[in-house]
């Protein structure tokens, strides 16, 4: 069946969308991603515009994020008070980033900036990740208990504040700090930041992989939401047909990913993530090494 | 001043015969509603030759038909290899191209028109993408203008259709441009041209209203009048979409 987006200007198959929001969605809610870094590139793939794809992925991803952070709501997997602390932390960074994406699509190559952020955060996050997870497991069946996180430079910053739902007491300048640079990849790269906000969260802050997922949805829900609002206003790129048939894949795969993900054990369930992560950096990465089949791209012209 | 009567009486008089047979042309609809389900559109155009005498001898009558979109400036970039890498290393601006298309005619290019009438009357897909001067430092301007074409015509959005306009006894014609999916709002102008032995005799003009209707028209002009509402709106509706899922899988669960 094929529906017409009134702002894309595309006629496109509803049951497409409907499928790829509904995948989107499996991924969204058991790895407390918000899919952007997939459905983006997937949505561009079909023909949408690149504008109002990355202004339409935001509003969706506010669905999807809405319906699995009810499901930790439940759960009780969501820590509040670090969550405020990293959206704090996540909407001065996403104000910043579009101020320096500005200045850098004034100086041309905005869209190579974004690919190879693209290749080297999911790169490095990725590869990471995956020998991380690989260990865990390797020590989990050597029957050895897991390491506890060591005391670092991190815990003598000032400001300590206890996150009781993480079961941590640590100071806010980290989680802040967090924040700020996924705020500011986020509004480069076009997407949550969940796929960034995750890892870090486990790895930089130690925080426990249950509660990371709940945590991550529940401050990504807020800084999408100001990213299409931003969107919606300045740039008028929002497509509510097309976002509409997204989310209503979105939200249920996001259920559904919910219940996988609680089936799964932590380290399973970040190999699989990185895995993921890394498949659609070496895409990206294979887009930029490889001779394109068509040399020439076309852009809306007028002088920006 | 006798001279210049005597020019002038000629050039009417040689004029004339060039009026002597006229376009009488029609569309099937004039008006093209893009509505939720819009999956491109067909327009059936005929039409026929007016005229006051015999049928000239000699040449015979060609029929060359476009439809042009909306046109508007466009930028196109090409790739190069730096670094090891593929980045956008060159870009012109076009300053205007149509937004779609299509050139239907009824012979062989070189025997419908000449590369003059051509120029004169913008007709092929080359003239009527207009590209005044890219910047010095870019060679080969026109491979840019050729991949422009060349992406728009795998897009469908450019279309030259050589011997698709049925002529029947060199008065009546008709042919059908397939408008694609992807078609965006303004209005096209369809415009018929009569040629014999590559010289234009006759042409005509006439506009196809494209525009979109109903929820398209609400959705498209809430988001362009009232931004601020339409982003409200459609983080309400993400959040009552993400809440109703959440609830109807709890309710599923007992």
């Amino acid at each position: 069946m094929q529906i017409y987006l009134p702002i894309a200007e595309v006629s496109v198959n509803a049951f497409l969308l409907l499928g790829l929001g509904g995948m989107v969605g499996v991924l969204s809610g058991m790895f407390g991603v918000g899919g952007g870094f997939l459905m983006t590139p997937l949505l561009f793939f079909i023909g949408i515009p690149p504008a109002v794809a990355v202004a339409t992925e935001a509003n969706q991803i506010v669905a999807s994020s809405f319906s699995g952070v009810l499901a930790h709501l439940r759960r009780k997997t969501v820590d509040f008070r670090m969550g405020i602390v990293l959206l704090i932390g996540g909407l001065i960074g996403a104000a910043l980033g579009v101020q320096l994406f500005n200045a850098l699509k004034a100086m041309g190559q905005v869209d190579l900036l974004v690919r190879l952020s693209y290749v080297v955060f999911l790169g490095i996050i990725g590869g990471l990740m995956f020998i991380e997870s690989l260990n865990a497991i390797r020590k989990t069946r050597a029957g050895a208990a897991p390491t506890r996180s060591k005391h670092t430079w991190m815990h003598n910053l000032p400001f300590k504040m206890r996150f009781r739902t993480s079961g941590l007491y640590i100071s806010v300048i980290p989680p802040l700090v967090v924040g700020l640079l996924v705020g500011v990849l986020a509004a480069i790269m076009g997407v949550g930041g969940g796929f960034i906000m995750v890892p870090a969260m486990i790895y930089l802050l130690g925080m426990p992989t249950k509660v990371v997922v709940g945590t991550s949805l529940f401050q990504i829900i807020f800084v999408t939401a100001f990213t299409t609002l931003l969107h919606a206003t300045t740039n008028f790129t929002v497509d509510m047909v097309l976002a509409v048939l997204l989310l209503v894949g979105g939200v249920i795969g996001a259920q559904v990913g919910t219940q996988i993900g609680t089936k799964l054990k932590a380290e399973q369930l970040r190999i699989l993530l990185a895995i993921m992560v890394l498949a659609v950096c070496g895409k990206l990465a294979l887009d930029l090494l490889l001779q394109p089949a068509e040399l020439y791209s076309l852009g809306v012209g007028g002088h920006s | 001043m006798i001279r210049f009567c005597t020019i002038a009486f000629l050039a009417m008089f040689a004029a004339l015969p060039l009026r002597a047979e006229e376009v009488v042309a029609g569309l099937s609809q004039n008006r093209i509603s893009i509505t939720t389900n819009f999956d491109g559109s067909e327009i059936l155009i005929f039409g026929a030759v007016k005229r006051e005498a015999t049928i000239p001898e000699g040449e015979p009558l060609e029929v060359i038909i476009t439809v042009a979109g909306p046109s508007e400036p466009v930028v196109v970039r090409k790739k190069d290899r730096r670094f090891g890498i593929w980045i956008n290393t060159a870009a012109v601006e076009v300053d205007s191209a149509p937004s779609f298309y299509s050139v239907a005619t009824s012979a062989p290019w070189e025997e419908v028109v000449t590369d003059v009438e051509d120029l004169r009357h913008k007709i092929s897909v080359t003239r009527a993408i207009r590209s005044v001067g890219a910047p010095s430092e870019v060679r080969n301007s026109e491979t840019f203008t050729e991949a422009l074409i060349r992406i728009r015509e795998a897009d469908d959005l450019y279309q030259t259709n050589i011997n698709s306009v049925d002529v029947s006894q060199q008065t009546l014609f008709s042919t059908s441009v397939q408008l694609p999916a992807n078609l965006t709002e303004g209005d096209y102008v369809a415009r018929f041209f009569l040629t014999r032995g590559g010289v234009v005799l006759d042409q005509h003009e006439t506009t196809i209203f494209v525009q979109k209707v109903g929820l398209e028209r609400f959705l498209y002009n809430l988001a362009h009048e009232q931004p601020l509402v339409y982003g409200l709106l459609s983080l309400f509706i993400a959040i009552v979409a993400g809440w109703g899922a959440s609830a109807f899988f709890r309710y599923l669960r007992g």
